[in-house]
């Protein structure tokens, strides 16, 4: 219980430990500590950035499929429009060959009409140029006719 | 008790409270103290050889265990050594960064000594207080020696030498550190010029004077005094054995009674002198108006 030499040894000591202790054990540990620390960190903070590009992933994928969608529908649309077209200008050309046709039959129709009034007229004319030979052998006299024939003539 | 032959409770507790001292009485010459009146006339050139060799090894165990894990520190997974001392290291440097403004490198690892050997050493008041010292008795009664004046304290915090010696240091870092960072003029102002001015300077060298010596002072005290009483209490109970099958027993829960509480007191004593540290170290680096 006295208080001696073993004062300063107790100091020595002391002083000797803590040299140590700031020497070769507090550093190494705690760099260790604020390495690992740094690395939770950068995990988790890889992980929250993880997070975020799938979220981002599946927002971009939304949107591609709605595209996606709206081209196909596009596409559908267009074909049945297409093909509308196509029933279309086929009835068109039905209706115009058929007009054709029937313009064809008709003029056809027309001239085979034409002539056979042709032929009529001219039947028509012969009759009554024979008829009117006819008529006239029996009644012509020719001094009597003769000035109407003559003035006839002189009119052709 | 420790030995077979007859002794007074005053005489054993007596017995408890001598250190192994080694030194030159004015009468016997070189050699280790008989009593403690022996160990008293030795004077300031003697050595407790007891506290001095059981703080070392105490202060060498916990520096080869730290620096042992300290070398394989790994910033990955942690095994189960390195999970305890960075657990010690991490509530250490908690405290630091709680308590400690300014920027020192030194504190933590001043910190973390203290705590782990005072700990350590107040550690072994948990140990029976009549192995150690009987085991050693008769160890050197092989060598001729009378056990019954041969000592041994092996708890070195129940020396005042030993926390005095760390108190003095602590101080030594406080004055330091004070005229570092503010300079003579201004540490001898902080000690004249406050709280009064200038023209109250004896009263205030006298109220800043009682304020910087009871660092130190109360540093050693508190340790000393903490784990003085503490060892007392288990001597005291000790002398219930030896009597009757009663007092036996009853001395048996007394002694684990106290050592559960006493289990508290040295970690919170520890804890104490570390964070006491840490402020003062603290108020030397801040300059306050």
């Amino acid at each position: 219980m006295n208080i001696n030499l073993t004062l300063f040894a107790q100091m020595i000591a002391f002083a000797v430990f803590v040299g140590f202790c700031m020497k070769f054990i507090w550093p190494p540990i705690v760099t260790a500590l604020a390495e690992r620390k740094a690395k939770i960190a950068e995990g988790l903070a890889a992980a929250e950035r993880g997070h975020q590009e799938k979220a981002l992933g599946e927002q971009r994928a939304l949107v591609l499929i709605k595209d996606a969608k709206a081209a196909a529908a596009d596409i559908v649309a267009q074909a049945q429009k297409r093909a509308t077209e196509i029933v279309e200008e086929a009835k068109a050309d039905a209706r115009s060959e058929s007009g054709r046709v029937v313009a064809a039959a008709q003029a056809e129709i027309d001239r085979e009409t034409n002539r056979a009034r042709e032929e009529l007229r001219e039947r028509v004319a012969t009759l009554a140029v024979a008829a009117a030979e006819k008529i006239l052998r029996k009644e012509i006299d020719i001094k009597a006719h003769q000035g109407l024939v003559e003035s006839f003539a002189k009119q052709l | 008790m420790a030995a077979s032959e007859t002794l007074t409770s005053q005489a054993y507790i007596q017995h408890h409270l001598t250190n192994l001292t080694l030194g030159v009485h004015p009468e016997h010459g070189f050699g280790f103290a008989h009593s403690s009146a022996e160990a008293a006339e030795m004077g300031f050139w003697a050595i407790n050889v007891d506290t001095m060799f059981f703080s070392i090894l105490l202060g060498y165990l916990f520096i080869w265990f730290f620096r042992r894990v300290a070398e394989q520190m790994t910033a990955g997974v942690p095994g189960t050594a390195q999970n305890f001392v960075e657990w010690i290291v991490d509530f250490v440097e908690e405290n630091v960064r709680g308590s400690f403004t300014a920027k020192n490198p030194l504190v933590g690892p001043l910190a973390l000594t203290i705590f782990a050997w005072v700990f350590l050493m107040n550690l072994m008041d948990l140990i029976p207080v009549d192995l150690l010292p009987y085991l050693f008795g008769q160890l050197m009664s092989v060598f001729g020696a009378d056990p019954h004046h041969v000592f041994l304290r092996v708890v070195p915090t129940t020396d005042p030498n030993a926390t005095f010696g760390m108190a003095l240091v602590v101080f030594g870092l406080v004055l330091y550190y004070s005229v570092k960072m503010k300079g003579i003029g201004g540490f001898a102002a902080e000690l004249t010029m406050q709280p009064f001015g200038k023209w109250g300077m004896p009263a205030n060298l006298l109220l800043e004077g009682i304020s910087l010596l009871s660092k130190p002072l109360s540093l050693a005290l508190r340790l000393f005094g903490n784990m003085y009483a503490g060892e007392m209490i288990f001597i005291l109970i000790a002398l219930l054995y030896g009597g009757s099958m009663v007092l036996n027993i009853t001395g048996g829960m007394l002694q684990f009674v106290w050592a559960v509480f006493h289990i508290l007191i040295i970690t919170l004593q520890a804890f104490i002198f570390m964070v006491l540290t840490i402020v003062y170290l603290d108020m030397a680096h801040q300059e306050h108006h």
